[in-house]
């Protein structure tokens, strides 16, 4: 398993926000994007999903450039960023059966469940997401993260308005992650003491 | 993938079906309107009856198109589809087939019983049916572009009117056509295998145009 990002550039507008970003990421590996406000990680993050296109440099998954790989690449990556992807209207026991459903798993009633329990969202998996606080959301959201079980974890700021016990788990989430030969790439200012195979740090300046 | 997306945005619109019904309404009243207006002049009620209701379907159907990916845009599940391991293709005709069962269908289903307000003889009634069945979901194809484009500008609603209309006078013009043959007791099938002919085109190439122009829009 391997993630390789070759001399990355990026544009937004007329302002260059990085240029020669370049690392490599093998099974087991942790890679923290760091940087001031408006330096780029979000900007960098969605070019290694693919939802945006680098101005200069690229991206290989297992080798192969994820332009060349097309949907095939989706299948081994998750995202989670800024925005929750949680339908108001739906309860975190539907939002997480259709995201999984999406995704190909389609998991069953009592796999959600008792991934929603882990999360510490037990009691609360029948309410309307509107109806839960920002914290419960992202942790609903987060619970997306375990029923899909892809090797890549794409993960953009997700320790805001969790409280220190949901970071704590989060953590140790990621390790368990790590340690089971997946990847991670997190954007966090947070101090990130994950066991890793190996642990690589980012700084985009601004 | 395809029956999730379908499953879910049904499931949606389930739970805030005031949304679906103020369409509805909005067409019942629009096309109500105009015998009241003009008064119990059979003749001309019948002639103009065929471009009100198709306009007024026109127009309703512009009401829903905002929210098609507006909604899933701003709460980030479209980021999620997006990163689906399916082609984009699919989930766009998804979320086209849930709209048109929530906003079109409807309109054409309930169109024989205004078409009654404006005296129309039964078989043009059963025209008006077929050829807002056939005409419906192209509207919903060719406005799923008009959607994904706009999605993110500030006054989107009135930019889809601008972009989305026009393109909908081949569909005004041959649907109200072919109810216009029927009551003049011309053939209606040139009209209606022209709107089949339309939907069939639509069907292939809108959601590819969607796709491509939801790609852009979520850079």
């Amino acid at each position: 398993m391997m993630l390789e990002a070759n001399a990355l550039g990026c544009v937004r507008g007329d302002r260059r926000l990085f240029s020669q970003v370049s690392f490599q990421l093998g099974a087991g590996s942790l890679l923290q994007v760091q940087g001031p406000n408006g330096s780029g990680k979000t900007s960098l993050l969605r070019m290694i999903c693919g939802l945006l296109q680098p101005a200069e440099g690229e991206i290989r998954w297992q080798g192969k450039t994820i332009q060349s790989i097309g949907e095939d690449y989706f299948a081994d990556l998750a995202y989670v960023g800024h925005r929750n992807g949680l339908k108001e209207e739906l309860s975190s026991m539907e939002n997480l059966s259709i995201s999984s459903g999406l995704a190909g798993f389609a998991a069953g009633r009592e796999e959600c469940a008792t991934i929603l329990q882990s999360m510490g969202l037990a009691g609360r998996e029948h309410l309307p997401a509107r109806l839960l606080s920002e914290g419960q959301r992202r942790r609903s959201s987060l619970a997306r993260l375990l029923v899909t079980r892809k090797p890549l974890w794409l993960l953009d700021e997700v320790f805001t308005s969790l409280d220190s016990a949901a970071v704590g788990m989060l953590k140790k989430l990621i390790g368990d992650h790590l340690s089971g030969g997946g990847i991670a790439v997190v954007a966090t200012h947070q101090e990130l003491d994950i066991r890793a195979g190996s642990f690589q740090r980012l700084e985009l300046a601004s | 993938m395809f029956s999730w997306i379908v499953w879910r945005d049904l499931k949606l619109a389930w739970r805030r079906r005031a949304d679906v019904l103020a369409t509805l309404f909005f067409f019942v009243i629009v096309v109500s309107l105009f015998p009241l207006g003009i008064g119990p002049e059979t003749q001309l009620l019948r002639k103009i009856a065929p471009g009100v209701v198709w306009v007024a379907a026109l127009l309703a159907s512009m009401l829903s198109l905002g929210r098609l990916f507006a909604n899933d845009y701003d709460d980030g599940t479209l980021e999620q589809i997006l990163l689906t391991p399916q082609p984009l293709y699919l989930a766009v005709l998804g979320k086209v087939l849930a709209l048109w069962i929530v906003s079109g269908l409807p309109l054409a289903l309930i169109s024989p019983v205004l078409g009654v307000q404006f005296g129309l003889p039964r078989n043009a009634l059963l025209v008006l049916l077929a050829s807002l069945l056939l005409g419906t979901p192209v509207l919903a194809l060719i406005g799923s572009i008009g959607a994904s484009l706009t999605l993110g500008l500030r006054s989107s609603g009135v930019m889809i009117s601008l972009l989305v209309l026009p393109l909908y006078i081949p569909v005004l013009i041959f649907g109200a056509g072919a109810v216009d043959a029927s009551i003049s007791g011309v053939g209606v099938q040139a009209s209606l295998s022209l709107l089949g002919a339309l939907l069939a085109v639509s069907l292939v190439f809108s959601p590819w145009a969607t796709a491509a122009a939801l790609r852009i829009s979520l850079e």
